[in-house]
C-alpha cells in the first residue's frame, strides 16, 4: 500500500501565471511519456517479473514516479492558477477549460487524453525492461524539449531539471536489472530427469 | 535471540568503516541538533534526508551487497526519522500515521500550492 507524505519530492514554487507553458507541460502529466504511463507501467510490470532485483526496482521506481506526476501537476497548477479568461485564451486553453476548468486533466501537449496504449506490459521480462529504459530516454528528450520551450522562467526550470536528472538515474537502475536478468538466463544449465 | 538483519552501522566494526568513509553530511548548515532551525529549513532537510533514502534504495535494489550504500541507507533514514517526528511533533502531521489530540491534518495548506511545501 502507498501512504501519502505532505510534502513534494522536489519543491515547486512559480511566481508566474504562463499558462502557455503550462499547455505543453501537461505533457509529462498524461502525455505519451508522462509521468502517468511511467508509473502505470513499472507498478502494472512488476508483478510478473522473476526476482526479487526487477520486482524491487519496478516498485520502488514506479512509486517514484507517482512522486514525479504530482510535481508536475503543482507545475502545471500554479502556471495557471491566478490565469485570466483571457490569458487561457490566448494560450489556446478555452477547449481544456471547456472541459475541465481548473483541474490538472491528463491529456498531452496537443490536448489527446491519456490512454492506457502508452503503456506495455507484455509479460516477458527482457521485452518489458527494454520497454522501460526506452520509456526512460523518451521522457528525457522530453524534459529537455521542455526545458527549451521554458528557458526564461527559472522557476520551471528548476524542477524540470531535477525530473530530467531522475530519468538518468532510472535508465541506469533498469539497465542494471535487465543485465542481471540476462546473466541469469546465459548462465550454464544443466537438465536431470 | 532473534537474528539481526539490519546494517549494525552501530557495532563497532562498522562504526569504524562509517569513520574512514567519511559519511558527507547532507547539508552543512542543517544543524540537526540546533532547535532554532525554521520550519522552512526542517522541511528542506526532510526532502534532502527523503531523497537521499530514495536514490540509496533505489542503488541498493540492484547493488544489495554494497556496505558503504546500505551504512549511508541507514544512517540517512534515522536521520529522516529523527526530523520527521521532531517536525511534526511542532508542526502537525506529514501523514496521516502520526497521532494528533485534534486533527491537525487540515491545517496546512497542500504541497502542490506552492509555498514552504
Amino acid at each position: 500500500m502507498w501512504t501519502y507524505n505532505k510534502v513534494l519530492q522536489y519543491p515547486v514554487n512559480i511566481k508566474t501565471t504562463d499558462p502557455r507553458l503550462a499547455k505543453v507541460i501537461i505533457s509529462q502529466y498524461g502525455g505519451p511519456d508522462g509521468e502517468l504511463a511511467a508509473s502505470l507501467r513499472y507498478l502494472s510490470q512488476r508483478f510478473g517479473m522473476p526476482d526479487q532485483t526487477s520486482k524491487a526496482i519496478l516498485n520502488d521506481i514506479g512509486t517514484e514516479e507517482l512522486a514525479h506526476l504530482e510535481i508536475v501537476g503543482s507545475i502545471v497548477h500554479q502556471l495557471t492558477k491566478k490565469a485570466s479568461i483571457e490569458e487561457l485564451e490566448k494560450a489556446g486553453l478555452a477547449p481544456y477549460y471547456t472541459d475541465h476548468g481548473v483541474d490538472v486533466y491528463p491529456v498531452s501537449a496537443s490536448g489527446v487524453p491519456f490512454t492506457a496504449a502508452y503503456i506495455a506490459a507484455k509479460g516477458d521480462p527482457i521485452a518489458n525492461l527494454q520497454e522501460d529504459l526506452a520509456a526512460e530516454q523518451k521522457a528525457r528528450a522530453t524534459y529537455e524539449k521542455l526545458i527549451d520551450l521554458c528557458r526564461d522562467n527559472p522557476d520551471v526550470l528548476d524542477p524540470l531539471k531535477f525530473l530530467r536528472q531522475r530519468e538518468v538515474v532510472h535508465f541506469q537502475r533498469f539497465g542494471e536489472a535487465l543485465r542481471g536478468i540476462q546473466d541469469r538466463l546465459s548462465s550454464q544449465k544443466i537438465y536431470t530427469n | 535471540m532473534e537474528e539481526d538483519r539490519n546494517c549494525n552501522c552501530q557495532n563497532n566494526d562498522n562504526m569504524n568503516m562509517q569513520i574512514n568513509m567519511n559519511i558527507p553530511v547532507i547539508n552543512n548548515s542543517c544543524g540537526c541538533d540546533n532547535n532554532d532551525m525554521t520550519r522552512k529549513e526542517m522541511l528542506k532537510e526532510i526532502k534532502c534526508l527523503k531523497f537521499a533514502v530514495v536514490e540509496l534504495a533505489l542503488y541498493l535494489d540492484t547493488h544489495p551487497d554494497d556496505t558503504k550504500a546500505l551504512c549511508l541507507h541507514n544512517k540517512y533514514s534515522k536521520d529522516l526519522k529523527d526530523l520527521c517526528d521532531k517536525y511534526q511533533k511542532v508542526y502537525g502531521p506529514l501523514t496521516i500515521e502520526y497521532p494528533c489530540n485534534k486533527w491537525r491534518w487540515l491545517e496546512e495548506p497542500w504541497p502542490w500550492e506552492g509555498g514552504v511545501n
